[in-house]
């Protein structure tokens, strides 16, 4: 078999087009072009790229399967260490993880196996997901909170075990960051209803409006008959800069910007109820995957212009590469280097942004060059909207209303990393909300940790 | 899905719901509220915990007929259910050490003011209310509020009943005619009504507390929507407040906050009006 060299490239909505609707960005694989690109995998007897997943996804023998044309085997394969393949085959920051680490880098070609990942999971939902195997029930019960990608996984696994599981989400919708951060755009949200539905057939319980912590606590759970907690709240705490002009109408946390766009569909507005203000030119600061989403958004929501604000340069900015790369074929334009320092408006409404130019200076704590101020280059951007990117924290609500829940100085729930357990007996914690923002595959890798953890700590109770 | 059990109008486009929500009942205290989404397409919009009953299990709201959802609530009967109810949020309203409080409530305001002073009643506090509306037709609870406190004073802006004047006419007379002295003012109801009072209350050096009533979404602090400036502080409404010092908020831009979207209400209410966009029932 000759050894092709270029990756086979994915189709996508032309940008003219794409940067004005909130369909999908990127359509995936046929099956002759997967087949195409599964080829170009060397089979490694050390396969690199399993180290590079976090959740060491069997990705030499998936790919396989693709090659002989087993799409369905392919993605159970998958399935086996991943559940949310759809999901990550689309977000995960691929180029730093599975795909760094194969061998074909190299030559900066490596097999796309996030495409391919997407391409078996997509080909076996448009199947139909075969019915799951119902456990036999051993008759405890397990309350996991939160139905992130980290709830969903410890849910899922913990299902297959036979416990009975109820998931408790705060917001009226399932899914999390899945559904309330990141855009139609970039995960459809059709596809995380249907890992949703996967799972009630697995038998897990939802049960939307509760929040830990008001509604219920988790001395209320075990009272009520959970012999075991898994917390996988998120971080969904918004973070500010502090300077003067942030209460004008018009700055928003891109929580909240990107909250009421996915999960209240306010680019549907007026036939979904929730409003979004129209803005003409929209300042999105930060760097991630949060910043580059909320200002796709603004983009789709007719904005003329819209800027990456991001006080270090392209290098050190934390998004994945495709989806910078994305935005700027939409046109979005990057003021890197550039900070702000105020917040102007009239009447209370913003009308502009005053910035500092930035160079880079010694490297600090986190390794990246720290950004220091140039005197004098100060400037204002003219915008009517502000989205402030700045990363978030985890929410103090539960914490606050445990007994014997130790936490991190910033919030972040202290657990033992192999296993979840946190120092309350009985109650474990993954993802975000012990991290800090993170990504979706850690998150599941988490749940998964806690789930066999949860199951070792309740086999011990009998 | 939440079945409306009872439904009643107590005034001009005011409405009194008992909503069957055992889990939202089993913790909820005076000074909380709850956030609902009437159906699929609907915006999520707070309103205070008016009463409760932790036994049957529900949860009784009051509120007024303003925009778009509030009037699809309105339009729900008995026996139909809203589509999402979720609380208690907010911190509870805390009376300890008070021996006796004014109570003043504006409009709408009486209904999160009544479990309050129940419960202030509960723990032997005097409480003297004032509540103040439009006219005599949109004065509301005063039958219910009647047992629970000492003096009840009403003030009415076109003098149908009561006093001709606003709540903070009455507040006046009773502190510098009548040299009433009290621990703490409550005061619930439109922004420019707790501006004024907050402002007397201030000289008159009488500790005030007020309810703030930004826009919300989430409810628990993730969205930040709800921030409201608290002396040199930035407050979240929904998990620090909705209870404040009304010394210390800065009236004039919450006022500019909550007014941000009227464009976009308008909108969706005359679309509601042109008909065919409840989706609801
Ligand atoms: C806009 C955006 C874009 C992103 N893009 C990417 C990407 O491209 N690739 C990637 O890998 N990662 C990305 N991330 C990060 C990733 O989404 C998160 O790391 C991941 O979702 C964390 O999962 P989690 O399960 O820990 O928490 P979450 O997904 O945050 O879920 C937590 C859930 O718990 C609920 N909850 C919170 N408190 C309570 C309570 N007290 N009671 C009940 N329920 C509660 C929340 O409502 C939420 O549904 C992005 C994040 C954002 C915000
Ligand atoms: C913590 C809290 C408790 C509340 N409790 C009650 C209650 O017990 N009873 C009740 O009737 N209302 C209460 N409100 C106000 C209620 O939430 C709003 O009236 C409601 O959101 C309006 O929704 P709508 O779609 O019908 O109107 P919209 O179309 O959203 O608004 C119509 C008009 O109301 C104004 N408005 C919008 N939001 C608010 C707000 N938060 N407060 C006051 N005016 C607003 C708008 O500026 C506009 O002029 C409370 C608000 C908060 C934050
Ligand atoms: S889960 Fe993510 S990191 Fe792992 S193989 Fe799939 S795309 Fe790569
Ligand atoms: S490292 Fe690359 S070539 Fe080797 S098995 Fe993994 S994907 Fe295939
Ligand atoms: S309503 Fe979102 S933070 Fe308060």
């Amino acid at each position: 078999m000759p050894l092709k060299l270029e990756r086979t490239p994915m189709r996508e909505q032309d940008p003219v087009q794409r940067r004005r609707n909130f369909d999908e960005v990127a359509l995936g694989y046929s099956p002759d072009e997967a087949i195409r690109e599964a080829q170009r995998c060397i089979q490694c007897k050390h396969p690199f790229c399993v180290e590079g997943c976090p959740v060491h996804v069997q990705i030499p023998q998936f790919i396989k399967l693709i090659t002989e044309g087993r799409f369905e085997d392919a993605a159970q394969k998958i399935k086996e260490t991943n559940n949310l393949p759809a999901v990550c085959g689309r977000v995960c920051p691929q180029e730093e993880q599975c795909e760094a680490r194969c061998v074909l880098n190299r030559k900066g070609q490596s097999v796309a196996i996030g495409r391919l990942e997407r391409f078996a999971a997509d080909y076996q939902m448009k199947k139909g997901i075969p019915d799951p195997e119902r456990p036999i029930k051993i008759g405890k019960k397990v309350a996991v909170i939160g139905s992130g990608p980290a709830g969903l996984t410890a849910a899922a696994d913990l299902a297959k075990l036979g416990y009975d599981v109820t998931v408790f989400e705060s917001f009226h919708e399932l899914g999390g960051v899945l559904v309330y951060g990141i855009p139609e755009f970039r995960l459809p949200k059709a596809l995380v209803k249907q890992e949703i539905e996967f799972l009630k057939r697995l038998g897990v319980k939802f049960v939307t409006n509760v929040i830990v912590g008001n509604t219920l606590t988790i001395d209320d759970l075990f009272d009520d008959g959970y012999q075991a907690v898994f917390i996988g709240t998120g971080a969904g705490l918004p973070k500010f800069m502090d300077i003067p002009g942030e209460s004008l109408n018009g700055v928003y946390s891109a929580n909240e910007y990107l909250t009421r766009v996915n999960l209240m569909k306010a680019y549907l507005f007026p036939k979904a109820d929730t409003p979004i203000k129209k803005a003409h030119k929209v300042a999105v600061v930060g760097g991630g995957n949060v910043a580059m989403d909320a200002a796709r958004c603004a983009l789709r929501l007719d904005a003329d212009e819209v800027h990456i604000v991001y006080r270090r340069s392209e290098a050190e900015m934390p998004a994945r590469a495709e989806e910078v790369h994305h935005a700027k074929e939409e046109g979005i334009i990057f003021d890197l280097l550039t900070n702000p320092i105020r917040i102007i408006g009239e009447n209370g409404r913003v009308t502009g942004m005053e910035c500092i130019k930035m160079e880079l200076g010694e490297p600090d704590a986190s390794g990246r060059r720290r950004p220091v101020p140039v005197k004098g280059s100060e400037f204002i951007m003219e915008v009517d909207a502000v989205i402030m990117a700045l990363g978030t924290t985890p929410n103090p609500l539960i914490a606050a209303t445990t007994h014997g829940l130790e936490i991190q100085p910033w919030g972040g729930i202290i657990a033992d990393e192999a296993t979840g357990a946190t120092s309350r007996p009985g109650v474990y914690a993954g993802g975000d909300a012990v991290t800090g923002a993170a990504t979706v595959i850690l998150a599941m890798g988490a749940g998964k940790k806690a789930a066999a953890a949860i199951h070792e700590y309740l086999e011990g109770k009998k | 899905m939440y079945k409306i059990l009872q439904k009643e109008k107590l005034a001009p486009s005011v409405y009194i719901m008992k909503v069957e929500a055992p889990l939202v009942a089993r913790k909820a205290q005076p000074g909380q509220f709850i956030i609902l989404r009437v159906y699929d397409m609907g915006e999520r919009i707070p309103l205070t915990i008016a009463d409760y009953d932790r036994d049957k299990g529900t949860i009784t709201i009051v509120f007024q007929e303003v925009g778009k959802t509030t009037k699809l609530l309105a339009a729900l009967e008995e026996g139909q259910y809203i589509q999402d109810f979720a609380g208690p949020l907010g911190k509870p309203s805390e009376f300890d050490g008070l021996k006796t409080v004014l109570a003043i409530g504006g409009g709408v305001g009486a209904a999160p003011l009544y479990p309050q002073v129940r419960r202030m009643h509960e723990m032997g506090i005097d409480v003297d209310v004032i509540l103040g509306a439009k006219s005599k037709d949109y004065l509301i609870l005063t039958e219910e509020i009647k047992p629970f406190c000492r003096n009840m004073y009403i003030a009415t802006d076109d003098g149908s009943v009561g006093y001709h004047g606003f709540v903070s006419d009455v507040l006046k007379k009773l502190v510098e005619e009548d040299g009433q002295t009290y621990d703490r003012v409550i005061a619930i109801g439109p922004l420019i009504m707790m501006k004024v009072v907050s402002g007397m209350t201030k000289q008159y050096n009488i500790p005030t507390i007020v309810s703030m009533n930004p826009i919300m979404m989430d409810g628990t602090g993730m969205c930040g929507a709800c921030r409201v400036k608290v002396g040199d502080e930035v407050k979240h409404a929904c998990v620090d407040g909705p209870d404040f010092d009304g010394h210390l908020v800065d009236f004039d831009e919450a006022m500019r906050r909550q007014a941000f979207y009227r464009d976009e209400e308008g909108l969706a209410l005359h679309t509601l009006e042109e008909g065919g966009q409840c989706q609801c029932h």
